[in-house]
């Protein structure tokens, strides 16, 4: 039977690490190829010996796709693609492609210059990589090769993260990577067609979450940092993830564009503003708003918002500034905070809404639902989760759609069991011959049996004619007959049991054509009866019945019909 | 020369009476019509191939076809038809027999045979449809048929089966537009019907290709019905499940004509019982049908989320359980139960304590949920409003907005519930949004009062920094109910914020002030001493009283006393001297109050509105009066009639001051007085008995009361709103005097007999139209100059010019006063502009050749049609004057019979040595033609106007309705 097999070898059961291997009608895919952020190790990586214990992965691999540009989703590219080494083609969408390599560079600046570490990627292997990228646009069905196509469509979460549905013939199977079904200030919804894949592979990391309206959230967030300004204090919001603090930008800007207030808001420099020059590049990819006002002004060309210097800290009077990273632990963020904590009128925010806006672009399990209800898959794989939580969806989404649903630990295979279609080719004789016969309409509903040949011939498949499947093979067409001989008694003489079986028949069998012809035979349709008296006995006649194969039905049910007797 | 005139006139009173026998035209049409149709006939022959022939047709249809020549077009068309083998030209000869159909004043009913027929041998699907289309063009024009349509529906049935889906689409159509639930029609005539299967049941009919494998067709099938339903026919609730699985179709337009369907049904039977599938519970049908469409509000195509949304608002009958589950997200974290930001709020509120929002983790989770019991895919309405307001697209988060409106509106606690909703959205981040949602709440506000954590959010949008936002939100404060004293303290103290930060909205919050004090006036008293700052021991400085955030807390003080008798006894001594002033300057935004040992002085506006609806009567008897003491006044000889109007007039001019409801009438009838005021004064006795040459002077005075009587005859039937025809037909009869009386003074004055003779022509023909136009009124006009006149008719039309103006001049000044009939309501149109100010004395610079742009702002109340009447004007020093039309989008309409200009006007001069002043008004535009006294009749005659001259049609001006406002500019030469 064909099958569909996937393998998480990071992400199942888990958050992180996301490399998911699909293997599909013959293709080896790999869905993203991430770095575990809570490990130093070789755990920080995809075991990817898994693939193959030597050698390059080129062989075993069609394609690598990656979702987004965020490193648990793109992390161990360069050392999957250089240093174990793969040469086929990856894909991502124009602007993952562009975003990338600044995170990935990011990255390893951090692993090799400030920890020291050895044995890295360089900045060479991460150009080398991205020389291999093929971008992909929204909607753009993309032919990897003859049978393998992929699809991308939005997802929300960060800009440029996509959805990508891989199909090969008639099986397919969507990746989500991670996406958010809820609009934010800088992004729209995900959405996908109904486009029913054999499998749905999502992401379930709120997977027990029901999440509030974001507007309280940030008209809280809004008014506290109104208020704090108001009253001439300073406001440090450090924040975490790529994406987020645009977010967070586009939120404030338009509220100080709303409120026309003056005080500046700085943002420090470094990965973030070098990031948000695409973000003016892809205006395509964001929400309603940005889109439609980026005539009059491209709303990532911030008026209030300034690059940071580290003297502004301390200039009087109130401001707003983004600091990076956002655990307060170490870099600008705790410079700034020593400076500004001994002031009372100052405002750190660190509080709950930040730390959960910057981690809020997922689905929440409301969100996972919806997708499903649009996509509405055979199956459902969930990694890129706690596999605690994930049983908990496991269980809703197979009670509320009664469709199987899997979540497979690292490197535990789910093979799922697809009954793929097979197009066949009918001749147009055949098609026509077959519509007369039917009704005036084909009802799309009802299956409708027909006669035909099917001929398989160099990987295509036929459906003819049986006349034109012999003329074609040049073989000669056989007739198969049946006979049959049937004892009856009956004490008149030939002619008369003749003629009493067809008036017999006949009363019986209004519906066809029955003929008694000159010659001593009744003809039902195309069956032949013969009358013969037997030597012995008069009295006991045998009927010879004789039908050709395409007449089975109607000749045993004669046969059976006259064994039971004429009436008397 | 009399009988010269009397000719011409006779003429001209002929060729009125002729025009409806004219044959004229008709005859013309006639011979075009061989023309018209041989000449395509020979194009048709002439083309070689088919393409040709396409082309003769493509430029055939461009040109209009006269409705004599219709049938023989068609004719044409058919023939050629038939010959035809290619299918592209059929296809184009099909549809213009559609477009032919469509022909006014031909009735299509012989196209019917011919296209049915052409139907049966038609092999093309494309062109099958195009003729089916055509035949929907025909149906349509001869909706009663009972010839055509039982054929057409037969038609229509016979081609469902096609295979093509444009053809089934159009036979749907069809089916739709003309199909009978039940025709009596048929069941009457028995005969044709029989043959004719399914007449009986369109809807069945219709109903069977829901299934249809082609998406159009579903589609088409659903609006078929949907047509059915609009034309008056009751569907039958059997679709219900049918529709109701449409909705979850793979085509988005499939679903959105589904969710209307379910809607009609909803409509059409609420009360019905449908089960609920996979368990043995009932439910009302339009709550399941409630609870499906809210489902649809999440659904993947935008367009279908707006449909959904918009849907939902007109689902009144719903039960308030349903309703109240779309507002209803069950949130958790990790599987336990969370609170929504709005409960936490809510409690926090009850709980009395102040919300810092500093408590750590007070968003934490509570307790575990059972599994079983957590519902993620919404069943029924759960969560629906919630989703359709946090959508991607503004249009669905606005049609939800609207549809919580009008839910809202319907429901009171269901009001009571959206408030943190509506609350919300004004921190959209589309400003249609947030508008949209205010205006909402204002609408919706009877229903609720706000707790004070909603009224700090709703306040904070004060600071906004568009201008439509603000005042929206001061709108929505005036009708806003609030629960504590604090609240009104919070309002007071963010609108001075307001009043700060945006100089401009002075008299917009002076104005939310004013409501917000006589709404709460039991919440406002014990504020008293602390807005006022006055102590029990000390005295306080006196206030500035030029400072717009004291006179903010004083408006809102003092209308506050009006209704709490114990405040004044809290106010200081300035505090009365100010409210004097305040009440003067500002007498719309201060009420009258009862201030102590102060009545006798203010004993004359103390017609306080407590017995309000009184004085209006009394006012009303007042002004009924006046008008009966004039009309006492036979005529305009009568001694003391001048003094008498005179003193008429400044009563109601007074009255007008006093009583706001009459201002429109008073001042009407006021105006209307002073015309005939005038009009005596130029008939005085002994200005006529002088030689001519001696009373140059008087003749200049009679001249120019001529003159202004004309223009304020204009501005009497232009400027009020409200009048009626007969008021109307006084106006016109004024402006008939004055007419005359320029006459009579051109006759003395220029003895030129050439234009005295056409003076006299186009006041007999003004005379005439006059007749025309007021038929209806005449009997009203008894003992007037016209009626007069009109006695006299045949001898003015054969008696000479100089007799004529004797005529005049006698009949004028016999003739008596008529009186002035009060209409209901009247009111007179006015404009005033608050900004430019005109009290600033910084000259706006700019450079000569280049422009300056002004911003205008204006209210405009009782204006009809703004857009179109309203214009700018610009006077400059050197009498050089410019008027600027704004555009259509320039005007907002805030209110009923109000609307607000905002617009720039351009600037620019040559160069001045010093600043100076340019003025600016805005101007009412009118035209003679567009009024119409009463519209039945103008339409009455229009059609034969054609004929008469258009210089009677139209008389076009402008009024200027708004005081000038000074504007000190310099245009600086440029620099090179």
């Amino acid at each position: 039977m064909p099958e569909i097999k996937v393998t998480p070898l990071g992400a199942g059961q888990d958050v992180g690490r996301s490399c998911i291997l699909v293997s599909i009608g013959g293709k080896n895919i790999m869905l993203d190829c991430g770095m575990h952020m809570g490990y130093n190790d070789d755990r920080r990586f995809p075991d990817f010996s898994y693939i193959t214990q030597n050698g390059r992965l080129t062989d075993f691999l069609d394609c690598v796709i990656i979702s987004h540009f965020h490193l648990d989703h793109c992390g161990a590219l360069p050392y999957m693609s250089e240093m174990v080494g793969y040469d086929g083609p990856i894909y991502m969408t124009h602007p993952t492609k562009a975003i990338c390599p600044i995170l990935l560079e990011d990255f390893r600046k951090i692993t090799v210059d400030k920890k020291g570490e050895t044995n890295f990627f360089t900045s060479q292997m991460i150009k080398d990589c991205m020389k291999k990228v093929i971008p992909l646009n929204l909607h753009q069905t993309v032919q990897v090769d003859d049978e393998l196509e992929i699809k991308a469509y939005y997802a929300g979460h960060v800009l440029g993260a996509a959805m990508v549905h891989i199909k090969v013939g008639s099986e397919s199977v969507v990746y989500t990577g991670d996406y958010n079904m809820t609009p934010d200030r800088h992004l729209g919804a995900a959405w996908i067609d109904k486009c029913r894949p054999d499998i749905l592979i999502s992401e379930s990391t709120y997977a027990t979450t029901i999440r509030d309206s974001k507007r309280c959230r940030e008209r809280d967030f809004l008014k506290k940092v109104h208020e704090s300004i108001e009253r001439g204090g300073k406001v440090l919001i450090p924040v975490f993830a790529l994406g987020r603090a645009q977010e967070l930008c586009i939120l404030l800007e338009t509220f100080w564009e709303r409120m026309n207030l003056k005080a500046p808001i700085y943002f420090s420099t470094g990965l973030t503003e070098k990031a948000n020059h695409y973000y003016k590049l892809f205006i395509t990819w964001t929400n309603q708003k940005i889109r439609k006002t980026f005539v009059q002004r491209n709303m990532f060309e911030f008026k209030h918002i300034k690059a940071f210097d580290r003297s502004y800290a301390d200039n009087p009077g109130p401001m707003v500034v983004f600091a990076t990273p956002g655990m307060l632990h170490a870099g600008q963020s705790l410079q700034i905070f020593k400076k500004w904590a001994g002031n009372e009128k100052n405002m750190l925010d660190v509080k709950m809404q930040v730390e959960y806006m910057s981690f809020s672009a997922h689905a929440d399990a409301k969100g996972i639902m919806q997708l499903i209800r649009m996509a509405e898959p055979r199956n459902m794989l969930l990694v890129h989760g706690e596999a605690a939580k994930m049983e908990f969806l496991k269980g809703k989404i197979e009670q509320e759609f009664s469709i199987d649903c899997y979540m497979p630990a690292n490197g535990e295979t789910t093979s799922v069991i697809t009954n793929p279609s097979v197009p066949v080719d009918m001749s147009l004789n055949l098609l026509k011959r077959e519509m007369a016969l039917g009704g005036p309409l084909p009802d799309p509903k009802k299956p409708r049996a027909m006669h035909g040949t099917l001929i398989m011939k160099e990987n295509s498949l036929k459906l003819v004619s049986s006349e034109q499947a012999l003329k074609e093979l040049g073989l000669n067409e056989h007739q198969l007959r049946f006979t049959c001989r049937v004892q009856l008694q009956d004490p008149h003489s030939d002619s008369d049991t003749l003629h009493r079986i067809y008036t017999h028949l006949k009363s019986l069998l209004k519906d066809y054509t029955i003929q008694h012809l000159p010659d001593g035979t009744v003809m039902v349709e195309s069956i032949v009866i013969k009358v013969s008296s037997s030597a012995e006995d008069a009295n006991s006649k045998v009927l010879l019945l004789s039908w050709s194969y395409q007449d089975e039905d109607l000749g045993s049910y004669l046969s059976s019909l006259l064994k039971k007797g004429l009436p008397t | 020369m009399a009988a010269h005139l009397k000719k011409r006139v006779y003429e001209e009173f002929s060729r009125v009476v002729q025009i409806p026998h004219e044959e004229a035209p008709a005859k013309k049409l006639r011979l075009s019509k061989p023309s018209k149709s041989a000449a395509l006939h020979i194009d048709l022959c002439k083309a070689t191939n088919s393409t040709d022939a396409l082309q003769y047709l493509l430029q055939f249809a461009r040109k209009p076809v006269e409705v004599e020549s219709v049938e023989g077009v068609i004719r044409i068309l058919l023939e050629h038809y038939y010959k035809e083998t290619d299918n592209s030209v059929r296809l184009k000869i099909a549809s213009l027999l559609g477009l032919l159909s469509k022909t006014n004043g031909f009735s299509p009913d012989c196209v019917v045979d011919d296209v049915i027929n052409t139907l049966g041998n038609e092999k093309s699907h494309q062109v099958l449809a195009q003729l089916l289309d055509t035949l929907l063009v025909v149906g349509t024009q001869l909706p009663e048929s009972p010839a055509v349509r039982p054929r057409l529906v037969e038609v229509a049935c016979k081609l469902l089966s096609d295979t093509y889906f444009g053809v089934r689409n159009k036979c749907l159509q069809l089916l739709g537009c003309l199909g009978m639930v039940d025709t009596p029609l048929a069941k009457d005539s028995d005969g044709p019907s029989s043959s004719i299967g399914g007449v009986r049941d369109v809807q069945s009919i219709i109903s069977n290709y829901f299934s249809d494998q082609d998406p159009r067709v579903r589609t088409a099938a659903l609006k078929a019905m949907l047509q059915l339903h609009e034309r008056g026919l009751k569907i039958h609730q059997i679709i219900y499940e049918q529709a109701c699985r449409l909705l979850s179709d793979d085509y988005e337009q499939v679903r959105s004509a589904a969710v209307q369907i379910v809607w009609v049904l909803s409509q059409l039977y609420p009360e019905s019982i449908v089960p609920i599938p996979s368990s043995n519970e009932e439910i009302r049908l339009v709550d399941d049908a409630f609870g499906k469409i809210s489902h649809m509000v999440s659904d993947g195509s935008w367009m279908v989320r707006v449909q959904a949304a918009k849907t939902l608002g007109s689902m009144l009958q719903v039960s308030p359980h349903f309703l109240e589950q779309t507002l209803d997200k069950k949130l958790m974290s990790d599987l336990r139960r969370k609170r929504t930001a709005h409960e936490r709020a809510k409690e926090l509120f009850a709980s009395g304590e102040f919300s810092s929002g500093r408590k750590w983790a007070d968003d934490a989770p509570k307790e575990k949920l059972d599994t079983n019991t957590v519902n993620l895919i919404a069943s029924g309405a759960c969560g629906a409003f919630v989703h359709g307001l946090e959508d991607e697209m503004f249009e669905v988060r606005i049609a939800a907005v609207e549809a919580l409106c009008q839910l809202a509106r319907s429901s009171p606690s269901f009001a009571e519930k959206c408030l943190d909703f509506l609350v919300d959205m004004f921190n959209d981040e589309i400003e249609e949004v947030r508008l949209q949602s205010i205006h909402v709440l204002r609408e919706i506000s009877t229903h609720i009062t706000l707790r004070e954590d909603q009224l700090d959010t709703v306040l904070a949008v004060l600071e906004d920094s568009s201008r439509d936002i603000r005042e929206a939100l001061h709108e929505l404060l005036c009708y806003t109910n609030v629960s504590t004293k604090e609240c009104i303290q919070l309002a007071l103290l963010d609108l001075l914020k307001n009043l700060n930060k945006y100089p401009t909205d002075r008299n917009s919050v002076w104005k939310c002030l004013k409501f917000l004090g006589s709404r709460h006036p039991t919440l406002v008293l014990p504020l008293v001493p602390e807005l006022l700052s006055t102590h029990p021991y000390f005295d306080t400085p006196e206030p500035d009283m030029d400072d717009p955030a004291y006179i903010a807390v004083l408006v809102l003080v003092f209308n506050a006393a009006k209704s709490c008798p114990t405040m004044p006894a809290l106010f200081s001594d300035h505090t009365f001297r100010h409210y004097a002033y305040l009440r003067d300057s500002l007498s719309h935004l201060v009420p009258p109050l009862r201030l102590p040992g102060r009545k006798q002085v203010y004993s004359l506006d103390s017609v306080d509105p407590g017995c309000g609806s009184g004085s209006v009567e009394s006012a009303k008897l007042f002004l009924q009066q006046s008008l009966n003491r004039v009309s006492t006044i036979q005529n305009l000889e009568t001694p003391g009639a001048q003094d008498l109007l005179n003193f008429t007039i400044r009563d109601l001019q007074r009255l007008g001051e006093l009583q706001t409801e009459l201002a429109g009438a008073a001042d009407f009838c006021a105006t209307y007085l002073r015309c005939q005021l005038l009009l005596m004064k130029a008939l005085q006795e002994k200005l006529w008995n002088m030689a001519v040459p001696l009373c140059l002077k008087q003749n200049v005075t009679a001249t120019a009361a001529a003159q202004q009587i004309l223009e304020e005859t204009y501005k009497l039937e232009f400027l009020y709103s409200g009048l009626e025809s007969r008021q109307v037909a006084t106006i016109h009869h004024v402006r008939l005097q004055a007419k005359a009386l320029q006459l009579i003074l051109t006759a003395r004055t220029r003895p030129g007999l050439d234009l005295l003779i056409s003076s006299c022509e186009k006041f007999l023909q003004e005379i005439e139209s006059f007749q025309r136009m007021f038929l209806t009124e005449l009997p009203h006009l008894q003992d007037g100059f016209v009626d007069k006149l009109l006695e006299l008719m045949p001898r003015l039309l054969s008696c000479k010019p100089v007799e004529l103006v004797k005529i005049l001049q006698s009949s004028l000044r016999q003739s008596g006063l008529l009186q002035l009939r009060l209409p209901e309501q009247i009111h007179r149109a006015s404009a005033t502009i608050i900004e430019p100010t005109g009290e600033s004395d910084n000259p706006l610079r700019f450079t000569t050749g280049l422009v300056v742009a002004l911003d205008i702002d204006a209210t405009l109340e009782h204006v009809q049609e703004p857009q179109d009447k309203v214009k700018v004007q610009v006077l400059y020093p050197d009498g050089q004057s410019h008027v600027i039309h704004p555009k259509p989008a320039d005007f907002r309409n805030p209110g009923p019979n109000r609307h607000r200009l905002i617009t720039q006007v351009y600037l620019s001069h040559t160069a001045w040595t010093e600043p100076s002043q340019v003025e600016v008004r805005l101007l009412l535009a009118y035209s003679s033609s567009s009024s119409s006294p009463s519209s039945s009749i103008k339409s009455g005659w229009s059609d034969s106007i054609d004929g008469l001259p258009p210089a009677e049609a139209a008389v076009e001006g402008t009024i200027p309705f708004s005081k000038p406002v000074k504007v000190y500019i310099m245009p600086k030469p440029a620099r090179r």
